[in-house]
């Protein structure tokens, strides 16, 4: 350890911050240029609400683990009301709505709800008796954990989200050590369930989508639009890109979203593929260190929460990645600290706070222990 | 690999082992994407970037075509026939519009579209291929043009655009010898695979010569590169290309010419073909009732294109190169040129009793001629000399001769179709009717009847060919190559004998004495032919239903000295020869006094009713009352550039002249015919 700089900034997990702050600032200049040029309205908001949850991450990752396994459950609970009240909103004012007007923001519990389903679960299972885990009694709550949320959020109905707090909660689960032969059982059962969900639980847009995933030419202007704009422009950045504010496609409004759902896209053109690179080393170190948090934590429920929450951050960026890159049918999913969006952003960000603060947990642990 | 056996003691260091495995695997997964991902992405932007960047180029550049200025076709004197004249235009693209009906009413009202055009652009709006754009209106006024432009933002779909339209300053006088244009249709487009036929507002020349010469004159495209964005919005000009007007297209028609021949035609159904004797240049090929090619330009009306298609007198028909006709009497002449070559004596005499008997039945003559030789033969056209001469050497020799003066032939001009009809002969019938020739086949055939048939163009060659004795081939297109032609073998005793007894049916005891040109010092000589078209038993020919009566006919050439034009005229179910030799004569006599011409076409015109487009507007406007609708008006005629072709023109300007050198009736437009033509200019009696 070097000296010169002081203690508490040398212990800062410097190989995480510095690629996420260079993501996000990277992140808003692309917004200023999908903005036309503009810092309004996108790169701004996206900055300034960045710092706001940096803060916030850093106070979360204050908090004390007994804390943190103590308010699991409430927040779940809380978390699930505020759901039923969108839920209840929305079929009183007579059309779907996914968000909570609170004043100062737009609060989206289903978005909340993806920490928060890993924050249980990990509480869950770090409480489980250590013989308990191959019997029922460790399938059956958790599954009814998840599934409630799941189901509400469904019914919103938002896809996407409620694959997110699967692929959440099936981490936790799997990394908690249920038989390997429930996961093989599920995954047949849920390959024999995709064409019955194609056909009974998905909205007809939603079909469509799947459709032009499977056959993106099907449909060129219609719903393969997107997805071929998308392609368009990834393809036409090359290696080094059109430069910064150039990009025809998302100044033309041929990309569709080009602040959201496609901003990888946006960044591609103008970037090329040396700004590819750059954002996924940087997705990768970030996630890195998320899963190196969850290795090298000693306590179970440290392990669970901090892998759970690396892996609702995977969850995030595969998906709007593959989905760019004609890999994964358009469903609405931002990337990670590049779209502008505050839930999404909060969302991370709390993900982020976390894994810091399982971090905290775990040096304050070895200090205490090197010293002890 | 990672399933533990069930009985397996499970402690909390086996949990944090299988943990360890399990986020292993977990991680690799996450690496495994993402190697995935850089892979593909590198794919998309090293390996496809070409693909991929001109699919942005392409969605960032929109390349609009300029449709180039259609080449002029000319007259003979460098007037046009067809021209473009500047206007506005709103066009409008059947896949873009939102709303239809409710746009179309819109546009209805800023560009006073009356409720027939509603209707007819729905019905194309609903009926079109979606790509391709419909005009909506053309020749708009600035301000029509200026409301539409300006409340483009509720009319997607609708394009106002500056063109030119093309335009046809004598109207129905060229419709079938120019045709017209229009919006190339599927099958064009397939054909050609240009995108300039999709290109709004681009027409293609859809008959007669325009279509003939549709690349000649075509020109090249200019081209317009706009960055757009998804939507459409033109964000910057990059560059613009100017087109290149099309070739002129100069032919061989007198204008004028072609104006009066058709407008003289008047209220009967035919055609006028006149034709330079020296150079086969075609002069004028009219054929009426007609329609205005500039309707059709403009994307004629369903109702007006119902109209044409129910008239019994077909205008849609080119009657001069598809109108076959039994050529009657009026191959006479020729047949008599036949005998000649057989060594039949022309003072050897039948005697006519009114008809004659060949082989065991008598056939009538149209009259007692009494004594006829071959003169009279030609200039009382008495069928009894034909009849009995026919059979005496034989109908191929005959057939040979009709050949050799271009009935039956095909000419190698520049048009879609012609007909060549049919010179009936002994072989042609076994091969047709599988049964042998008659001797009443001869009877009939030798005055034209029969199964004989022709076209006007035919009958024209043939007269020409009779006039100069040479083997004259008609052309459209004007070269300054005087061509030779071959002679028909005849010597000049013969040919003189024939064209003198035609000068007799005109001006000596013939059967056409009002055809004689009321020009002193020319002469013009003929000869009459009546077509019938039913059976005696039916009509007689000259009264009845219409389409019972004769077809009239008349062959032609002048001056009689020095044949310079030679000429046909056949008028359908005219009742007789009647009917077509008057129309002769004052064609003729405006090619020699224009002023003199047009005198006795006004007098026609007033009994008639106005010019061959004021009664074809009139007609359309009184059908479609009748129809429950109201038409629109007749976009203005554009003066100066009727001013040089139409046949008051050429009367106007020859008035001047005769005003100028007062001695002088000389023919303006065409000093160097006038010249070679002493006896035209010299008459000066008025």
């Amino acid at each position: 350890m070097s000296s010169i700089i002081p203690a508490p900034i040398a212990r800062q997990p410097w190989g995480m911050l510095i690629p996420l702050i260079l993501l996000t600032s990277f992140g808003g200049f692309v917004l200023f240029s999908a903005a036309g040029g503009s810092l309004q309205p996108y790169a701004l908001s996206h900055w300034i609400r960045f710092a706001v949850f940096l803060v916030m991450a850093s106070i979360l990752a204050l908090f004390p683990r007994e804390l943190a396994r103590f308010a699991a459950y409430p927040v779940y609970v809380l978390i699930l009301i505020l759901l039923l009240a969108v839920e209840v909103m929305g079929t009183l004012g007579g059309g779907s709505q996914r968000w909570l007007e609170l004043g100062f923001m737009r609060l989206q519990p289903s978005e909340v709800m993806k920490p928060a389903i890993v924050l249980v679960l990990a509480h869950f299972y770090a409480s489980l008796p250590t013989g308990m885990i191959d019997g029922w009694r460790a399938l059956l709550p958790a599954a009814g954990l998840v599934a409630v949320p799941m189901a509400l959020v469904l019914m919103q109905p938002d896809l996407g989200t409620s694959l997110a707090i699967a692929f959440g909660a099936g981490t936790v689960m799997f990394l908690a050590g249920l038989p390997m032969k429930w996961f093989i059982g599920g995954g047949i059962a849920a390959a024999a369930a995709v064409p019955l969900a194609y056909f009974f639980a998905l909205q007809p847009y939603q079909q469509k989508r799947v459709n032009t995933f499977l056959d993106p030419e099907s449909d060129p202007l219609g719903t393969g639009y997107h997805i071929t704009q998308s392609k368009i422009a990834i393809g036409s950045g090359g290696l080094t890109g059109k430069g910064f504010n150039e990009g025809s496609q998302s100044h033309l409004n041929y990309l569709p979203e080009p602040q959201t759902d496609f901003v990888f896209a946006t960044m591609a053109e103008e970037w090329g593929l040396m700004g590819g690179i750059f954002v996924l080393g940087a997705f990768g170190m970030i996630l890195g260190w998320g899963l190196k948090v969850a290795r090298n934590a000693e306590d179970r429920f440290d392990q669970l929460l901090a892998a759970g929450m690396t892996a609702t951050i995977f969850f995030y960026v595969a998906i709007n990645l593959l989905m760019v890159m004609g890999l994964a049918p358009v469903v609405g999913i931002p990337l990670p600290f590049m779209s502008h969006g505050g839930s999404s952003m909060m969302t991370n960000m709390i993900c982020i706070g976390s894994l810091l603060m399982v971090h905290r947990w775990s040096r304050q642990k070895r200090r205490s222990g090197l010293s002890g | 690999m990672l399933g533990r056996k069930s009985r397996q003691i499970i402690t909390a260091s086996t949990l944090k082992n299988s943990f360890d495995r399990r986020s292993f695997v977990l991680g690799a997964f996450g690496a495994g994407i993402g190697t995935l991902l850089a892979v593909r992405m590198g794919y998309i932007a090293i390996a496809e970037n070409e693909k991929y960047e001109t699919e942005s180029e392409s969605n960032r550049v929109n390349l609009t075509l300029i449709p180039p200025r259609r080449g002029w076709i000319l007259d003979r004197n460098g007037a046009p026939l067809a021209a473009n004249r500047a206007d506005f235009r709103v066009d409008l693209i059947p896949e873009r519009l939102t709303d239809p009906e409710k746009q179309v009413e819109v546009l209805g009202e800023l560009l006073d579209l009356d409720e027939t055009r509603k209707i007819d652009l729905l019905d194309e709006i609903a009926k079109g291929t979606s790509y391709q754009p419909i005009e909506v209106a053309s020749g708009l006024e600035f301000d029509q043009f200026a409301a539409v432009s300006l409340r483009l933002p509720e009319l997607p779909g609708v394009i106002p655009q500056r063109g030119f339209s093309r335009y046809y300053p004598t109207g129905p006088s060229v419709g079938h010898l120019i045709g017209y244009v229009g919006i190339a249709n599927a099958e064009e487009y397939e054909l050609e695979r240009n995108p300039l036929l999709v290109t709004p507002g681009y027409k293609i020349g859809k008959d007669g010569l325009e279509k003939q010469f549709e690349q000649v004159i075509r020109g090249e495209p200019g081209a317009r590169r706009v960055e757009v964005t998804a939507s459409g919005r033109i964000v910057r000009d990059l560059e613009t290309r100017p087109d290149v007007q099309g070739q002129p297209l100069r032919t061989t028609i007198d204008g004028p010419l072609q104006d009066y021949a058709a407008r003289r035609i008047g209220l009967e159904s035919g055609s006028v073909v006149v034709m330079d004797c020296d150079t086969g240049d075609l002069l004028c090929m009219s054929s009426m009732p007609s329609f205005d090619p500039n309707s059709f330009s403009a994307g004629i009306g369903s109702l007006e294109y119902a109209m044409l298609r129910e008239n019994d007198r077909v205008p849609l028909r080119n009657k001069v190169l598809k109108g076959l006709y039994p050529p009657g009497s009026t191959v006479k002449p020729t047949h008599s040129l036949a005998f000649l070559k057989a060594g039949v004596d022309p003072k050897e005499t039948i005697a006519c009793a009114g008809g004659r008997r060949i082989g065991s039945r008598f056939f009538n003559c149209w009259s007692n001629h009494g004594t006829v030789d071959m003169a009279k033969s030609i200039y009382q056209s008495c069928d009894s000399y034909y009849y009995h001469f026919a059979q005496q050497i034989g109908f191929d020799k005959v057939a040979e001769m009709a050949r050799d003066f271009g009935l039956g032939e095909e000419y190698d001009l520049p048009v879609a179709s012609q007909f060549y009809g049919t010179v009936p002969d002994p072989a042609w019938k076994l091969k047709k009717y599988e049964r042998p020739w008659e001797p009443f086949d001869t009877v009939n055939a030798s005055i034209g009847q029969g199964y004989y048939l022709s076209s006007p163009l035919q009958l024209a060659v043939m007269s020409a060919r009779l006039a100069t004795g040479n083997i004259v081939m008609p052309r459209m297109l004007l070269s300054d190559k005087k061509p030779t032609f071959k002679s028909e073998g005849f010597s000049k005793e013969d040919m003189d004998y024939v064209r003198q007894a035609m000068s007799d049916v005109v001006n000596g005891p013939g059967t056409a004495g009002r055809a004689r040109l009321p020009i002193d010092g020319v002469k013009m000589a003929g000869k009459t032919g009546t077509a019938q078209v039913v059976s005696l038993s039916v009509s007689d020919g000259r009264s009845g239903p219409w389409k019972y009566r004769d077809h009239g006919l008349f062959v032609f050439f002048a001056p009689l000295d020095k044949p310079k034009y030679a000429g046909a005229v056949v008028i359908e179910h005219g009742g007789g020869s009647g009917a077509a030799y008057p129309i002769a004569r004052d064609v003729m006599t405006f090619l020699f006094d224009p002023a003199k011409g047009m005198d006795a076409l006004r007098r026609y015109e007033q009994q008639w009713g106005g010019t061959a487009q004021q009664r074809l507007e009139r007609r359309y406007a009184a059908y479609a009352e009748a129809a429950g609708e109201s038409v629109q008006p007749i976009p203005e005629r554009n003066e100066d550039i009727t001013a040089r072709v139409d046949a008051e023109a050429r009367a106007a300007a020859a008035q001047q002249e005769a005003i100028a050198s007062e001695s002088r009736a000389s023919r303006p437009a065409r000093e160097t015919q006038s010249t070679e033509l002493p006896s035209a200019g010299q008459g000066g009696g008025q």
